[in-house]
């Protein structure tokens, strides 16, 4: 099988497939969008300055493969041509960069599909913070589909954190993939307020003897919004360990998805991996799936799921209005409360203090 | 000066009545203790009062100075002066005591300016630590530690009447004995009124009781002073049930 070289080659996957299980791809009318770009804005200081740079196509996929999928071909048919956009960040062996990266992708147009892609590259023993926005307005009907690959090396710290402000009309479709080697550190956490559908597929591989990983999500959809995430938590090597923490909430006749897969491989012996779920709906037409799954070829090892969909607690609500509080002031502290458990582990930077107000007022126009 | 009212009171859960006409009066500055075995609806008479989902009212009245307080949401009773000290304390996640109290100051027109000031003086009054105020409330507290933070959150929002639900289940002697004492400074400094319900006299020893009241099978059936819990700590429930 050859890939396709123009997106009007591209096959879609369909709903029956079980990774698209629950998702609006069926919705998803390529003919609507030509080629295009976001744009892309790097803030960087200090030594922080010195790793970030414009890649090429040939920079992507080298550390570990991309999973093939059309959305993958997609972006290797764009990052060939005049819409290639790859920002690149790579970490020397060694060198602790305290400053984050702040990339920001605006999109500004509409009918366009924007394949923006994000290669890191931390050498051994090196850290490194990126954040990655993506932004746009509530009149803009495109398709972002963003590919982030991260890579770190023995004993290196990663972190990333993606955060969606997209407008309620855009679609994204974005996969991160994470490798760890040696006693390395992988943060991945993602932040979703905004798009009309908007899915994520995250994958963390750890393939090296200690490696450890955390990733985390925050999102929170209203109106007709969708999010959708795939998660995969794969250890190769022995002694890794994983956390998820996933925690969601939908209001007026918004969707969430969440299934996610713990994957133990043969080799993997005294591994820890915990998966943790939760959805709040705040509304009678609101709808959240959650569906987390374990898989597991070896002895030794600890794993934990937790998964839970449900409206506000009423115990909750009744502790809080028992000390002279507003019904719909109880709601929001007890939703904030959930979302604490998330923030708290974000990241400590301006760009994330900002976060909490956001989801606060868009909280203020959903209950 | 005010007056807790409640007159033939009787509610229950969806098809089961429980409560079968309670009567009883408290005064600023006064302790009730209510006094009953499982079973007697002990934790009913509580929810329905502060106005708990779940419980059905059938008659009655609660009031405060002749303001009805049944059939309005539980934080128009706390509004009105009504306070819930909970026998199992509910856990909320990621939302702190400050936050909590700062909203529940606002619903009171009271001003929050000084309220980390006051909660720090409130806590260190009752021996709560302040590392464990920061906590998310009733996450990962023990028992003991429960029962302060609702304490605490009672010595700073000032009701008029209180109703402690079992505060000494679980309770250690330590926190049982500083709880208790503040309770019992807040009568005086503040004329709280209160209704204490437990099973058992051990939380009467330093919170004293004017009066005490036998509840079995929903209603008051008898009442006396002090010296009626003695009597009960003696020869048990038997003889009221």
């Amino acid at each position: 099988m050859t890939s396709p070289t123009r997106l009007s080659d591209v096959a879609l996957p369909t709903a029956d497939e079980e990774i698209w299980r629950y998702s609006r791809i069926g919705e998803l009318d390529l003919a609507k969008y030509h080629a295009g770009r976001v744009d892309t804005m790097v803030e960087a200081s200090g030594e922080a300055v010195n790793v970030v740079s414009t890649g090429s196509f040939a920079d992507c996929g080298k550390a570990m493969p991309i999973a093939v999928d059309a959305f993958a071909e997609i972006s290797a048919i764009q990052s060939t041509g005049d819409s290639a956009d790859v920002t690149v960040v790579r970490v020397p062996r060694g060198k602790a960069i305290v400053e984050p990266i702040v990339i920001t992708r605006t999109v500004s147009a509409s009918g366009v599909v924007a394949t923006p892609r994000l290669v890191i590259d931390a050498g051994e023993n090196s850290e490194i913070t990126v954040i990655e926005r993506f932004v746009g307005a509530n009149d803009v009907d495109s398709l972002v589909v963003p590919i982030v690959e991260m890579s770190a090396a023995q004993s290196a710290r990663v972190t990333y954190l993606a955060i969606n402000e997209l407008g309620n009309r855009t679609w994204q479709i974005a996969h991160q993939q994470s490798l760890g080697e040696r006693d390395s550190t992988t943060r991945i956490y993602t932040v979703a307020l905004g798009g009309d559908y908007a899915r994520v597929r995250t994958e963390a591989r750890l393939v090296g003897t200690g490696a450890s990983t955390q990733q985390v999500a925050l999102y929170f959809a209203d109106n007709n919004q969708m999010h959708d995430f795939r998660t995969l938590q794969t250890h190769v090597a022995p002694r890794t360990h994983s956390d998820m923490l996933f925690k969601g909430a939908v209001a007026g006749t918004s969707k969430s998805v969440y299934t996610g897969l713990i994957r133990i491989e043969k080799d993997a012996h005294g591994s820890q991996a915990y998966q943790t779920n939760r959805n709040l709906t705040l509304s009678e037409g609101a709808w959240a799936e959650s569906v987390p799954n374990l898989e597991i070829e070896t002895n030794d090892v600890k794993c934990s799921h937790a998964s839970t969909v449900g409206p506000i607690d009423d115990d909750q609500r009744f502790y809080l209005e028992s000390r002279g509080i507003r019904p719909e002031i109880a709601e929001r502290l007890v939703v904030l409360g959930f979302f604490n458990e998330v923030i708290e582990r974000l990241p400590n930077l301006p760009v994330v203090a900002g976060l909490r107000d956001k989801v606060a007022a868009k909280l203020g126009g959903a209950l | 000066m005010s007056t807790l009212k409640i007159s033939n009171l009787q509610a229950g859960i969806p098809g089961k009545q429980i409560l079968n006409g309670i009567e009883l009066t408290v005064k600023s500055g006064e302790v009730h203790a209510i006094m009953g075995p499982n079973g007697a609806g002990k934790s009913t008479m509580s929810g329905v009062i502060m106005g708990k989902p779940g419980y059905d009212v059938i008659s009655g009245s609660v009031s405060i100075d002749g303001e009805e307080l049944l059939g309005r949401p539980a934080w128009e009773r706390a509004l009105a002066g009504l306070h819930l000290v909970m026998q199992y304390p509910t856990e909320v996640p990621g939302v702190h005591i400050d936050d909590v109290m700062r909203e529940a100051f606002a619903t009171r027109g009271r001003d929050a300016k000084e309220l980390d000031a006051l909660i720090a003086s409130e806590a260190a009054r009752i021996n709560f630590s302040t590392d464990l105020v920061a906590r998310s409330l009733n996450v990962d507290l023990s028992g003991g530690e429960k029962k302060r933070n609702e304490t605490l959150q009672l010595s700073l929002l000032k009701p008029k009447f209180a109703i402690l639900d079992e505060l000494d289940s679980g309770l250690d002697i330590d926190a049982l004995r500083d709880c208790a004492r503040r309770v019992e400074a807040a009568t005086t400094e503040d004329n709280l009124g209160v209704l204490v319900i437990t099973h058992y006299a051990r939380l009467l020893e330093e919170l004293k009781p004017d009066f005490v009241h036998i509840l079995a099978a929903g209603k008051i059936v008898k009442s006396g002073g002090p010296e009626l819990a003695d009597e009960l700590e003696k020869s048990g429930y038997v003889a009221f049930q």
